[in-house]
């Protein structure tokens, strides 16, 4: 397996409490990982790992390594930003910037300085909500506020906006959970598209939309990693009594 | 389905005639003191008003204007909220960022709060015998100093409610993309929070310019146009206070115009400041 992250000895503590324990894993390149397991298992503070996240919460204490591309970005000298401009993020619930849509998908190009002058901003800003599948429904009204979009555009908004930082890996913290079936039946679209040309790791807690992205996928369970593999192996064949607990619903 | 009037449809109707009932007192007064001041303060109200410094016999009802009084109170609440402004949002900020909602910070918005309903002419008072102690008189620079604290308090909670407000989601939003700390505050939270900002500032200049009591002592009045800090300058409600004392009927119209230049500078305060705020909001997360 050609692993884009790898995760050694990694465990993470809130003050006393562990909430990962020693996690050993590695993630595929260009293809869909979901990570599932019950409320509490610890998913989403293993996806908070992966773009150093995770230390923005008081009190926690973070301990191994994971590595992208080869490198671990918990070393000491690496550049945080860099890091989650390599590691996008989209959210559990859309928090557009407070910019018009065009300012929200130039943003990153902003910071980062990607573009040279303002035509390469409007290709680059039409070619990102094309590419959420946004761009027909706002191309009238790319100057309005972010907020005048339904919550299910502006988590579409949030995809091209997070895009056009060019990422290399896209992490989904429950990226559908607050949307309506419509909406996220449109977000699945767009993931399922974007994996021929990024890794990502989504978090989910339904089991359905589990089998319906996965194509590796990851069942933790009280902060540990209880079983890994292709979709297809873990799913009609899983190895652990938990796992096979967990599909089966009984948990 | 029909409707029966039971006891609680009656007491929702008896509560719901109260509410309105308070609300027509309140609209009626708002209603008849701004009748009383435009139709009584109206037709004094001449251009030379706006232009003249007071001449002599002003007072007595001849020549001049109120000019010292426009200008001494936008000098006034204009310095008082700019020193206020380089206080609070510090302090404000300070206040989110360290205290948050620890029992100190509670006991600093608490102290806040008490100083926001000190009646202003305690502030006078105080500001009065700071100045003493200092050697100083009445002047430009204490009435400032007055001001400043009478606003400093309004400001501060003010921005805090703001700030408070402000969703962490909205800064890990911006962080997620690569932000550095500073362009998350610079050009993210900043956009955030400036039409609270904006409004608390105007609120609080609003109060100062409308305060008699705080300057009554500290920057005393004069009929000049003050060309250093230490000198006493005139104020608006100092002006209508004044000359409304007089028992001239002509001096005590313009007390009512004077008192329609302050309402008219109020109203456009409060009335640009919601323009502000609504233009820069536009793109606000509610």
């Amino acid at each position: 397996m050609d692993a884009h992250i790898q995760v050694k000895n990694l465990n993470a503590y809130y003050g006393n409490a562990q909430a990962l324990k020693d996690i050993n894993i590695e993630i595929p390149g260009k293809q869909i990982t979901v990570i599932m397991g019950p409320s509490g298992c610890g998913k989403t503070t293993l996806l908070k790992t992966f773009n150093r996240f995770l230390e923005l919460t008081d009190g926690v204490n973070i301990t191994g390594e994971v590595l992208v591309d080869g490198q671990n970005i918990y070393e000491k000298d690496i550049d945080v930003t860099e890091v989650r401009k390599r590691v996008g993020l989209l959210a559990q619930r859309p928090f557009p910037l407070p910019m018009s849509i065009y300012e929200n998908v130039a943003y990153g190009m902003h910071i980062h300085r990607t573009k040279n002058n303002r035509d390469e901003y409007r290709k680059a800003v039409r070619h990102y909500l094309e590419v959420a599948g946004l761009y027909e429904e706002v191309k009238t009204r790319l100057m309005s506020p972010a907020t005048s979009l339904s919550i299910g555009q502006q988590q579409r908004l949030c995809l091209a906006r997070g895009l056009a930082v060019e990422p290399e890996i896209i992490l989904g913290d429950e990226p559908t959970s607050a949307l309506d079936p419509i909406s996220s039946q449109h977000i699945e679209g767009r993931l399922l598209d974007l994996k021929k040309q990024y890794t990502m790791v989504i978090v989910t807690h339904t089991l359905r939309q589990a089998k319906r992205l996965a194509d590796y996928v990851i069942f933790m369970y009280l902060g540990e990693v209880v079983e890994a593999g292709p979709a297809k192996e873990v799913f009609n064949n899983p190895k652990q009594e938990r796992t096979r607990a967990y599909l089966e619903g009984q948990f | 389905m029909k409707k029966h009037w039971h006891r609680r449809h009656i007491i929702e109707a008896i509560v719901k005639t109260l509410m309105m009932l308070s609300f027509i007192i309140v609209a009626g007064s708002l209603g008849l003191i701004l009748w009383t001041v435009i139709s009584r303060g109206l037709p004094a109200l001449t251009w030379s008003m706006l232009t003249q410094t007071p001449k002599g016999g002003f007072y007595l009802g001849k020549e001049g204007g109120i000019l010292n009084a426009i200008i001494g109170s936008l000098y006034l609440a204009g310095g008082g909220t700019l020193i206020a402004l380089i206080f609070s949002l510090p302090i404000a900020l300070y206040l989110e960022t360290y205290l948050g909602d620890s029992s100190w910070g509670h006991y600093v918005r608490l102290a806040l709060d008490v100083l926001w309903g000190i009646p202003s002419i305690v502030y006078g008072a105080f500001g009065f015998t700071v100045m003493l102690s200092f050697g100083l008189r009445a002047s430009l620079l204490g009435g400032i100093i007055a001001l400043t604290l009478l606003e400093l308090p309004i400001m501060t909670r003010g921005m805090d409610e703001v700030i408070r407000r402000m969703p962490v989601d909205l800064e890990q939003a911006a962080l997620a993309l690569g932000s550095t700390r500073l362009e998350v505050a610079a050009r993210v939270v900043t956009r955030q929070m400036l039409p609270g900002i904006v409004t608390a500032i105007l609120l609080a200049f609003g109060r100062g310019i409308g305060d008699a009591a705080a300057v009554l002592f500290t920057a005393g009045f004069t009929d000049r146009i003050p060309t250093s800090l230490m000198q006493p300058v005139a104020s608006l409600p100092l002006a209508v206070f004044f000359q409304l004392g007089m028992p001239y009927p002509e001096v005590q119209k313009r007390a009512y115009a004077s008192a329609l230049i302050l309402t008219i500078i109020v109203l456009a305060i409060s009335l640009g400041s919601r323009w502000i705020a609504g233009r820069l909001s536009k793109y606000v997360l509610k």
